[in-house]
């Protein structure tokens, strides 16, 4: 039965991280991002105590439905979807330097045992704030994962990896910073291509792991991308997730399995920015006695109600498309296709909808005084990272053509 | 709690449908726009599915079924997926009936909806749009006169599906000017009323295997009777909601329909010694109309079941419709490029489905869920 209602206690929550948004977030939202790598210490705390244990943790994101919670199924991922949108319409920067396991812990749920989630992500429900980061772009590989060079070989009951990782998100923080971990994707076989790649728990200040380079970027200026060099680094061998044994699409396939469950966050990240964006241009609009009439002729719309109502309808749809492969995950659906038409949706819709808020509001758009001009900003990384806009369409051709990526690349 | 699941019910019906619109709509969908008529069998064929009827209330011969917005908007997609004209001449009844089932007088219900409820195609229809360029539903011209306590209805209609064979047309009028969607009544304009003239048969762009016609409304005298909902009137509001969500769902029909066509093409058709599909330019083009294709539906599915809950839904029905016809001339478009030469020719559906598409626009009224 097609259902788009919230129950009253997820509205409840949504209320309280909205609360949370607006008083704790949208606050400081401008003092971090014109002072990068400023470590936002207090909002780190607050975080870390209250949402410990709560859906703010996309590593628990791939949990399958429990089945004795007779009639109300699960949503966890689309509660976490949902607390996503609220946070990061206070700021996506700040959302994405909460700590909490991450992209590792995306990982560590995607391909590790049940021993290993337990042993890796206990962490994160106890003492400091912590970071889990995901290691798998190469300053000569991004897009194209399957390329990656970093190599694990095996000495004795030890991995030794070698390789420079790039654009970490929280990797300096999850590195160096606390003690947290980072999940490396190397491959144990070269020759046996996307099948060898392998995802890697290294602990935090484990010898042979270094950050280099902390980045200097156009937006989500709170949230550190770090570079880091494996030189030597050894790990034991039960950090390898899953199994070490090289099969036909494996190791691949864990990525890609992570991806279906990150993709969803990532649009409910866009969301929220451009949730922010077109919420700040309702409010102008409001202000200066600007009517947004719907359901009369559109000949008779002004250009300026078009636009608005283009941005509102268009976020509408990315939610929607978002909502849905939020569903599927908590429905142990398999979802590739939706999270890749949610993310390449979402992505480039708020990208055109924050560049459109900065238009529509002239000069108080471009000025560094309001915050629109910096969701512009935000709002293009998630048309970005975890998979660009192109290899989402690749992904979301190849699905509804029945291609391999052989055949479609 | 969230659920984008349609119910087992809604399945079975958007199988049996989409089976219908696969076997026997859509082979009928060339010829009825090359000679401009539908075959009299087929829309017999199509009554049976109960389009009309199943939402009947079981006193008056029908199914008694409860109305659904969503399951309206999956039976209108799958439809339109055979054929538009086809879709929008088998449904017409509906913009009779329905209004009637929800906002009728008992005595109108009584009147009116036994014969909606045979089981054989009986035409009705009604008279929403007006031959200007930028006809509003907020302002309609067509004016509703109180007059020695009846009214009188003056003004021209356009778009008027089955105008022609229609046994009664629920006419929309302002009878209050001025009062936007608050000012319009329905009334029950029954065949060959004096006042009422109906026109030629309106030649379109696309629709060509649908009849539509414009009225002429002179000095049409009416009995207070013949007011939708009598004294207490009508909620025109949700009668828009309910008409855009329909056309809505029938764009996403078509655009579902250029899409399947021209991916089926593109994954057949060889240049440079492999398929078209193969190509990124290609590739991303349908990736894009299938994203467009899924977001429209949704939207569509959403303003559907606000109405559902008894709300107006002027606000999601008016995006999701805009949304979806734009998405629907776009998707349609690019299916005729992907073809190429031959999306041009009319031995292929895809221009068809262009020149439907381009009609979402400009339509509204002209079905209900």
């Amino acid at each position: 039965m097609i259902d788009f209602e919230l129950e009253p206690q997820v509205i409840g929550r949504l209320q309280m991280y909205h609360a949370v948004a607006e008083q704790m977030v949208r606050p400081i939202s401008r003092e971090y991002d014109e002072h990068e790598h400023k470590p936002p210490t207090q909002f780190w705390e607050t975080m870390w105590t209250s949402s410990r244990d709560s859906d703010l943790t996309p590593g628990s994101g791939r949990e399958t439905p429990d089945p004795k919670r007779a009639g109300a199924r699960s949503q966890r991922n689309l509660n976490t979807i949902l607390s996503t949108e609220e946070l990061c319409w206070g700021d996506a920067g700040l959302f994405l330097s909460i700590p909490n396991p991450g992209l590792g812990g995306a990982a560590v749920m995607a391909a590790g045992t049940p021993q290993q989630k337990e042993r890796f992500l206990k962490r994160f429900r106890e003492g400091k704030p912590k970071w889990g980061a995901m290691a798998i772009t190469e300053p000569g590989c991004g897009s194209d994962s399957a390329a990656v060079t970093t190599t694990a070989t095996r000495v004795g009951d030890d991995w030794l990896i070698n390789g420079t990782k790039i654009f970490c998100t929280a990797g300096e923080m999850a590195a160096e910073k606390s003690e947290g971990f980072v999940v490396v994707w190397a491959t144990v076989d070269k020759t046996a291509g996307r099948a060898g790649i392998k995802p890697f728990v290294v602990e935090h200040n484990t010898p042979g792991m270094t950050v280099t380079r902390v980045e200097n970027k156009l937006g989500i200026r709170a949230s550190d991308t770090a570079a880091i060099v494996f030189d030597n680094c050894r790990v034991p061998m039960d950090h390898l997730l899953g199994t070490a044994e090289v099969r036909k699409e494996g190791g691949f396939k864990d990525v890609m399995a992570t991806f279906d469950a990150t993709r969803p966050l990532v649009a409910a990240m866009a969301l929220g920015v451009g949730r922010a964006a077109l919420d700040y241009v309702r409010d102008f609009l409001k202000q200066h006695n600007v009517p947004v009439r719907y359901g009369i002729s559109p000949h008779k719309l002004a250009a300026i109600e078009r636009d608005f109502m283009d941005m509102e309808v268009n976020l509408k749809a990315a939610r929607l498309l978002t909502w849905r492969a939020a569903w599927m995950l908590d429905t142990g659906k398999h979802n590739n296709l939706e999270a890749s038409m949610a993310k390449a949706k979402a992505g480039l819709a708020v990208t055109h909808i924050t560049q459109k808020a900065v238009e529509i509001m002239g000069p108080a758009g471009y000025s560094r005084r309001e915050l629109v001009e910096k969701w512009m900003r935000d709002a293009k990384i998630n048309d970005i990272f975890e998979g660009t806009q192109q290899i989402n369409l690749l992904i979301v051709a190849r699905r509804i053509l029945g291609y391999s990526s052989k055949e479609l690349n | 709690m969230i659920s984008f699941e349609l119910s087992e019910e809604q399945q079975m019906i958007r199988d049996t449908v989409g089976a219908f619109a696969r076997d026997e709509v859509r082979p009928a969908a060339r010829p009825a726009d090359e000679q401009g008529a539908i075959p009299k069998e087929l829309v017999a064929k199509a009554s049976e599915l109960g389009l009309v009827r199943s939402a009947i209330p079981e006193q008056f011969g029908g199914d008694g079924d409860a109305r659904s917005a969503v399951t309206g908007a999956v039976i209108a997609e799958e439809l339109a997926y055979g054929d538009l004209s086809i879709a929008l001449d088998v449904l017409a009844p509906r913009l009779f009936a329905f209004p009637l089932i929800e906002m009728g007088t008992p005595d109108q219900q009584k009147r009116y909806l036994p014969r909606l409820g045979r089981p054989e195609f009986v035409p009705a229809s009604a008279a929403v749009m007006e031959p200007q360029f930028d006809f509003d539903l907020n302002a309609m011209a067509t004016a509703a006169q109180h007059r020695n306590g009846g009214f009188v209805l003056d003004g021209a209609k356009c778009f008027v599906p089955l105008a022609m064979e229609a046994e009664a047309l629920l006419v929309f009028a302002a009878s209050n000017p001025g009062a936007g969607l608050g000012g319009v009544d329905g009334f029950i304009v029954e065949r060959g009323a004096a006042g009422l003239t109906i026109g030629e048969r309106e030649k379109n762009m696309g629709l060509k295997g649908l009849a539509t016609y414009e009225l002429e409304l002179k000095g049409c005298r009416l009995g207070p009777e013949a007011r939708l909902g009598g004294e207490r009137g009508c909620n025109f509001t949700r009668l828009t909601s309910q008409w855009r969500v329909a056309l809505a769902a029938m764009a996403v029909g078509v655009a579902r329909a250029s899409f399947d066509y021209a991916r089926d093409y593109a994954k057949e058709r060889k240049a440079f010694g492999v398929p078209i599909a193969t190509k990124q330019t290609i590739a991303f083009m349908l990736a894009d109309m299938a994203i467009e294709i899924d977001a429209s539906r949704l939207l569509v599915w959403e303003a559907a079941w606000h109405l559902d809950k008894g709300e107006d839904a002027l606000q999601e029905s008016y995006l999701a419709k805009n949304y979806a016809a734009a998405a629907s001339l776009k998707i349609a478009d690019n299916a005729v490029q992907v073809l190429g030469g031959h999306g041009y020719i009319r031995e292929h559906p895809v221009e068809m489905w262009l020149r439907n598409a381009r009609g979402f626009a400009t339509l509204e009224g002209l079905a209900t869920v």
